[in-house]
């Protein structure tokens, strides 16, 4: 690949501002062709803002976009892909109760006599997967699918459309670790056939692995490009966040004490009825970190659901320190069982966006001394609470009265976990604790968890994101179709052995 | 849960309304049957005849709720489109008495429509233009019609002539089917058409795919360059033409005359319809058969003259009806799962 080259895509001085926000700032990138460029950063550094310009999603404020050396201003994404850019969006964009086929051909339809002809679309379909080994049957409903067959889904749609460029946008987000090799191998495959790739991320490994070229953004700017051959995880991270991270977590073995929570022979159903657990068993002792792995929705949201008593158990019981707290209400099992719990969803049920960060700090404990009397709530007690919190937890806000929705995902998170981890407790059940946060926030949330452990706490870990159980856990146990697979040492598990649990295989000792 | 069962539950209502039609056939053809009062009262042919009388603005009706709401808007106005469409009809009607029959019928239809497509595309602009609640916005146009109708309504005036059935030739000379089927004036057989249209353009169309996708899944659809609310403006217009053509069917072919407030809930239960046949044409058209031989009952019960239960019950029986249906079915069936949410971008063709 020679560097004189035109490229087929560049990206000159762009700048994309938001009411209020600078999305983007001065940015300038180019992708030769048959090359794969990841483009790295964290949340919130403005990758995914860049990428909806350059397909047409959003429109510059400033700056201009060349495709093959030619200058091009695109209204609607119609415009990108009659430029050949195809986009494999983070979140989907497959109609869910559609085909396969029909998803694909929608906006670039097949007719035939005024009527859809879905034969020749199917066809075709499967040409392309055949040719670049992505299996799918055309006449699946895309509901039924996995999220990783949805994915490749998402790529033949770009490949029908004759896409040449491809922006995959986090595409490793939903996968197993099987799933993401998958991935590669067909990413490879198409830089063969001389595709060139945008591959967006914030994990390091994959990123180092699979790309020729690193550009990475941060705060709207590139701050850096690089190559994988010259770069390491921890310069990566550097670069990305602004400081030098700690990526591994040093920590002591566990000291496990006696049992905190048990759960035994736990069955419950999801909002369709349908049987989310089937019959999950497990013990947490004090002083040690049960990390639960698994793809998302094989159960594991029930399971945090019915163990914090937001959701019905149907059968099984729950003991927390001894007692029996099944189908207990959220304030039995927080109070009297002295747990905390960080919510999956934190703007469903961790916070109220429109309340204080003040009152987000207290609302599991309003009722409580000091910070109600009778019927009256004592403010200045609250405040107090809340500028010792801020501090501890390093919740970077402009003051306690500022509404929590305001706040950076981050600092949200670290609010959360401010509000759980200061309450004395026995239990902490922490469910996706760094979903959708910065590395800088990770690091310090990490640290927070591995500290409670440290106190005595029992910790139930609820992660998809298999580095972080690794990183964290004592003993993982992989959920899979609602049941627990396998419970596996910390010391005796490894990616594969963990990543093949999450796909549902299990070796028979 | 799968689309197919989704599918199925449309299935339902459509198997309801053939099995009304076969034991029809069978009462009718069968002299023994046909001797049973209560068998008579329930499947003659009079009372199959009105059934389809009362079944076509329910079907007309949540044909238009079905092109607004697979396109993502939700529409409660059909009762105002409707009821628009009738006093549209009625008025041009009226101010064509001295035109040649045809021409001063195919006057109200064509003002119908026009009346009826112009409150859907009131309902558009309010919906997308100025992102106003949805329902507030159909509430809007059940009271506009409503209130207009009412105040420049002259009870005075009067129209003059109203569609006479046509009978097809042939096909009307089929025992019972041809009685029920083939012997009705124009609107009907319209409205039967436009059924079989919806559903292929629907399933099997270039528009059908855009339309379903900006209902689902408006964003999937504009990340492939499709302009979202161009389809909602389309159909929601297009609806609302179909809802006023509901409403003419009431004055130019039904009764032949506009009443204040005619349209006496027919938009709601035609919602009903819809949502019981699953946002499926086929489906709907089903659903409001029941709902529509609920109302044949009611009259043949009432000229049957039933002494022994109140009449007031007896005028109860389609609500009840609806309600039954509806509240026992509405877990089941699946709803575009865009409705009612404004489609925000920045792209623009």
């Amino acid at each position: 690949m020679s560097q004189n080259q035109i490229p087929v895509l560049e990206v000159k001085a762009i700048t994309k501002r938001f009411p209020g926000v600078v999305a983007n700032a001065d940015v300038n990138m180019t992708l030769q062709k048959g090359e794969i460029l990841a483009l790295l950063g964290e949340n919130g550094a403005g990758k995914s803002t860049l990428m909806n310009v350059v397909y047409g999603l959003y429109k510059p404020t400033e700056g201009d976009i060349f495709v093959n050396g030619k200058k091009v201003v695109m209204h609607s994404p119609k415009d990108a892909i009659a430029l050949g850019i195809g986009m494999v969006h983070q979140h989907f964009q497959l109609v869910p109760v559609m085909t396969v086929a029909e998803n694909i051909m929608l906006g670039a339809e097949s007719v035939k006599n005024g009527l859809l002809d879905i034969k020749k679309v199917a066809a075709d379909v499967k040409a392309l997967s055949h040719r670049y080994h992505l299996d799918v049957d055309p006449y699946a409903i895309v509901e039924d699918l996995p999220v990783g067959v949805q994915q490749r889904v998402e790529i033949i749609k770009a490949l029908y459309r004759d896409a040449e460029i491809l922006i995959l946008d986090e595409p490793s987000a939903v996968l197993t670790p099987q799933e993401i090799e998958g991935l590669f191998e067909i990413m490879k495959l198409l830089r063969e056939e001389g595709k060139s790739i945008i591959f967006i991320s914030h994990k390091l490994k994959e990123v180092l692995y699979i790309s020729d070229r690193i550009v990475v953004l941060r705060g709207g700017r590139v701050v850096g490009e690089t190559t994988p051959e010259q770069a390491t995880q921890e310069s990566l991270a550097a670069m990305m966040v602004g400081r030098e991270v700690l990526l591994t977590i040093d920590k002591q073995p566990a000291t496990p004490k006696d049992v905190v929570l048990s759960v035994k022979q736990l069955k419950a159903r999801d909002e369709l009825g349908e049987p989310a657990l089937r019959g999950i068993s497990f013990d947490v002792r004090g002083g040690e970190i049960l990390g639960i792995a698994g793809v998302q929705g094989n159960g594991q949201t029930e399971l945090v659901e019915v163990i914090t008593g937001l959701r019905k158990a149907t059968a099984g019981e729950i003991f927390i320190s001894g007692e029996k707290m099944t189908n207990a209400s959220p304030r039995t099992i927080t109070q009297k069982g002295q747990s905390s719990h960080v919510p999956e969803d934190r703007h469903a049920y961790g916070m109220v966006a429109s309340y204080s960060v003040a009152d987000n700090l207290i609302l599991n404990t309003y009722n409580l001394e000091p910070y109600s009397k009778g019927i009256t709530i004592n403010r200045p007690a609250i405040i107090k609470h809340a500028e010792e919190l801020i501090e501890t937890f390093d919740v970077r806000t402009p003051g306690p009265l500022t509404p929590g929705g305001s706040l950076s995902g981050g600092n949200q998170q670290k609010m959360v976990v401010a509000r759980e981890f200061s309450r004395p407790s026995k239990l902490l059940i922490a469910a996706q604790p760094t979903r959708g946060i910065d590395v800088g926030s990770i690091e310090f949330i990490h640290r927070q968890i591995v500290n409670k452990r440290d106190e005595g706490v029992a910790v139930l870990l609820v992660s998809s994101e298999l580095d972080e159980i690794m990183a964290l856990s004592d003993r993982i146990a992989v959920m899979y179709k609602g049941e627990i697979i396998d419970i596996v040492p910390r010391a005796a598990a490894t990616r594969e052995n963990i990543g093949l649990l999450m796909a549902g295989v299990k070796r028979e000792a | 849960m799968s689309a197919t069962f989704f599918k199925k539950t449309s299935l339902i209502s459509l198997g309801i309304a053939l099995a009304l039609i076969v034991v029809g056939i069978v009462v009718n053809l069968s002299p023994t049957l046909h001797e049973v009062t209560w068998l008579r009262v329930l499947f003659d042919v009079s009372t199959l005849n009105f059934t389809l009388r009362a079944t076509i603005p329910l079907a007309l009706g949540a044909m238009a709720g079905i092109l607004c709401e697979r396109t993502g808007i939700i529409n409660i106005g059909i009762e105002g489109m409707m009821l628009a469409g009738a006093f549209a009809g009625f008025v041009a009607k009226v101010a064509t008495n001295d035109w040649p029959l045809m021409a001063s019928l195919l006057m109200g239809v064509l003002a119908a429509i026009l009346a009826g497509g112009l409150m859907g595309y009131i309902h558009a602009v309010f919906s997308i233009r100025f992102k106003m609640d949805q329902i507030i916005s159909g509430t809007f146009l059940i009271i506009l019609a409503g209130g207009l109708s009412a105040y420049l309504f002259n009870p005075d005036s009067v129209a003059i002539g109203k569609f006479s059935p046509i009978a097809i030739p042939g096909l009307s000379k089929i025992p019972v089917i041809g009685d029920i089927f083939f012997k009705n004036p124009p609107i009907t057989y319209a409205a039967l058409i436009l059924v079989v249209v919806l559903h292929v353009a629907f399933f099997h169309t270039k528009w059908g795919l855009r339309s379903r996708a900006a209902g689902e899944h408006p964003r999937a659809a504009d990340t492939v360059g499709i302009n979202v609310n161009f389809y909602r403006y389309l159909n929601t217009t297009i609806g609302g033409m179909v809802a006023g053509l509901a409403g003419g069917f009431l004055v130019l072919e039904a009764v032949g005359q506009f009443q204040e407030g005619m349209t006496a809930g027919r938009g709601f239960i035609s919602l009903a319809a819809m949502i019981f046949g699953n946002w499926m044409p086929f489906g709907a058209l089903g659903a409001a058969t029941l709902f529509g031989y609920t109302q044949g009952v009611q009259n043949a019960l009432l000229l049957a003259g039933v002494a022994n239960i109140p009449r007031h019950f007896i005028s109860m029986l389609p609500y009840v009806v609806t309600i039954i249906a509806v509240a026992g079915f509405v877990g089941r069936v699946r709803p575009p799962a865009a409705e009612g949410k404004v489609y925000e971008t920045e792209s623009s063709d």
